[in-house]
């Protein structure tokens, strides 16, 4: 979950009656075939399973009924496997919980089971009907020519590559239940950059000719930063640096980074010279700390900066 | 001159409201691994008022924040905490039994014009294949595949063709009702699938039942076997083309919805309709176990012509009754 990222994915928004639009990402296709293959996986180990249990009951004596019991559940699997999670857990199956995906209503009412089945009977013309049509074309139309059949191949394609053509990657099955897959990730809180209490000298060793970080920086302005200097980024420079200074707390951040970051912004709002060298980190997190509180007080004036000046 | 610091006003802001959403967080990780079930009644009291905190607090944020990781946060959490707020359905069993006792009459009376409509078409390709195979017997090859026909065609002899009709199941009748079960709830499936594709589909599929069924009527009635062939479809077949034309009827009705869109959006208007006629495709899942333990097992037992005769004309009765008298009285209660 990084700034930047989030801003290329597409945000479906739903109404609560509380009176806000909840915004939810749209799930990708990656995720979704990857989810769809995860839950693939289980119905055709369990329909190996099955067979095989069947095999076992047959050699002890008893063929009949383990025919039809490997019968029956590999339909239940096949067609009923989505529908039993969907409808359990609430939009969410085995494959899609490990992806953190999550089926919702459209218009944000709450998923019906009428929509479940609506989405998951599609599966026959997307996936079961397109597959069969693969890998044994002729049986598909046995009697109609070449033409034809590939006519037939090419309109299945429609079907089953519909997520590709919209910008929501709704599949038939979701246009015709009126349903959504969206991401439900599980965000941590973070402690809060602009604390003082959470001021604190990086965890790793630092690069060779770099001070050594000093003691802990005494309450008043260490670095006082101008309004002036403050009136240059906007909101997304800012949070870009939230990120970066998150990754280094998490140790995920090259050190070198930060101070390339450090020099841009002490060039870009004018340091004074007589005080150029700096402690990287504590510099970085109390000019995030200003420049937060100046954005966010011009935001409580309705003055949203997004982007830096220039 | 040196911009002014306090403490910020969104870190106070969280301050003061973190220790809810974590309550919050902890109630939700605990509904979502183990459902609703798990919580205490004083718990699930405190989860909507909780909801309602945090998205409050989500509103506020957005407007005075600029912690990207607090937005993130509640956004995710009162998206989590919608859903298990608003998403929350009834009980599974409770469903189940509104299912038979409303909202699948219900739905089949609502949609009742395209059931008759897939009906004629089943007829209509009876009527079809009835009389073509009559006027020439070598027609019946194209209208029954060789699968469908199993050593039924014209070249057979009349007492092979009445031996399939009183034939006793040769295999196990479990595994014989399993596999007409599973195979015709495919099929059912299937046509309501189809529907997506404009409806065409279906309509051929309809078609081509009806006229495989017309030409082996027309095979046996020029033997003198006409009635007992009846006999032998009907118990079962009431309930399987019931079935069938429910499919059909939720197909072409699919189909309608995505060519004639009428006055709502068509993604809407195929969202709205597509829920509803799910339904019809559900139920008629659960005809086609009736119709394959009824083809598996009573056919197979069951050699008399008049017995046949009178399940036939039982479920007739049962389905008319269930179809257009059940749930019928609650929807003139509420309307009162």
């Amino acid at each position: 979950m990084t700034a930047i990222s989030l801003d290329k994915e597409r945000i479906h928004r739903v109404p609560t009656p509380e009176g806000i639009s909840l915004p939810f990402a749209v799930a990708g296709v990656g995720d979704r075939l990857a989810a769809f293959l995860l839950d693939m996986l289980v119905i055709v180990g369990g329909t190996i399973l099955v067979w095989l249990l069947a095999l076992l009951v047959a050699l002890v004596g008893l063929p009949a009924v383990g025919l039809s019991f490997a019968l029956l559940v590999g339909f239940l699997l096949w067609n009923f496997y989505f529908v039993h999670f969907e409808i359990r857990g609430g939009g969410v199956t085995p494959g899609k919980r490990r992806m953190g995906l999550r089926v919702i209503s459209r218009d944000g009412g709450p998923l019906t089971a009428e929509a479940v089945f609506a989405r998951n009977l599609m599966r026959n013309l997307e996936f079961y009907l397109p597959l069969i049509a693969l890998l044994a074309p002729g049986a598909m139309l046995p009697e109609s020519p070449g033409w034809g059949q590939l006519l037939a191949l090419g309109w299945l394609a429609v079907f089953a590559l519909m997520p590709f053509f919209n910008q929501d990657r709704l599949r038939c099955g979701d246009l015709v239940a009126g349903t959504l897959v969206v991401k439900v990730p599980k965000a941590v809180l973070l402690s809060d950059l602009s604390d003082r209490a959470t001021v604190r000298p990086a965890m790793r060793p630092r690069p060779t000719g770099m001070p050594a970080p000093p003691p802990p920086p005494p309450p008043a302005e260490e670095f006082p930063f101008t309004r002036e200097q403050l009136d240059i980024y906007g909101i997304h420079e800012l949070q870009v640096l939230e990120d970066l200074l998150r990754r280094d707390d998490q140790g995920t951040l090259d050190g070198r980074v930060l101070e390339d970051v450090c020099e841009k912004i002490k060039l870009k709002v004018g340091w004074s010279a007589d005080r150029w060298q700096v402690p990287v980190r504590p510099f970085l997190q109390a000019f995030y700390r200003a420049q937060r509180a100046a954005l966010e007080q011009k935001m409580l004036f309705g003055q949203r900066r997004e982007r830096k000046r220039g | 001159m040196t911009a002014p610091t306090f403490i910020l006003k969104s870190a106070q802001f969280r301050r003061e409201r973190e220790e809810a959403w974590r309550e919050l967080e902890m109630l939700l990780e605990r509904v979502e691994t183990k459902g609703l079930r798990n919580l205490t009644a004083a718990e699930l009291n405190r989860l909507p008022v909780l909801y309602r905190g945090a998205a409050s607090s989500l509103s506020v944020a957005t407007a005075i924040s600029l912690d990207k990781n607090l937005l993130d946060y509640l956004n995710a959490l009162v998206g989590r905490a919608y859903i298990c707020v608003y998403g929350a359905k009834r009980r599974p069993e409770e469903a189940v039994i509104e299912f038979f006792r409303h909202d699948f009459p219900d739905v089949v009376r609502r949609y009742f014009g395209f059931v008759a409509l897939s009906f004629a078409l089943v007829a209509l390709g009876v009527l079809a294949g009835y009389q073509m195979t009559k006027a020439d017997p070598e027609r019946y090859y194209s209208f029954v595949g060789e699968a469908m026909a199993q050593g039924r065609t014209p070249a057979a002899s009349t007492k092979e063709l009445r031996d399939v009709l009183y034939g006793r199941g040769r295999g196990e009748l479990s595994i014989f009702a399993t596999f007409l079960f599973t195979h015709n709830s495919k099929v059912g499936m299937l046509c309501f699938a189809l529907g997506f594709a404009a409806g065409v589909p279906v309509i051929f599929l309809l078609l081509e039942t009806g006229l495989t069924l017309g030409a082996m009527a027309a095979l046996y009635a020029s033997r003198g076997l006409g009635p007992e062939l009846w006999a032998w479809i009907l118990p079962h077949g009431v309930t399987e083309i019931g079935a069938l034309c429910l499919c059909g009827a939720a197909g072409m009705v699919l189909g309608r919805a995505l060519v004639f869109p009428g006055r709502h959006t068509r993604l809407r208007n195929l969202a709205l309709q597509g829920r509803e006629v799910a339904l019809l495709a559900v139920g008629a899942v659960v005809m086609f176990l009736v119709a394959g333990a009824i083809e598996g097992f009573f056919r197979q037992l069951v050699q008399d012509v008049g017995v046949r005769w009178t399940l036939a004309a039982l479920t007739l009765v049962f389905w008319t009754w269930y179809f257009f008298t059940v749930g019928r009285n609650r929807d003139r209660d509420l309307a009162r």
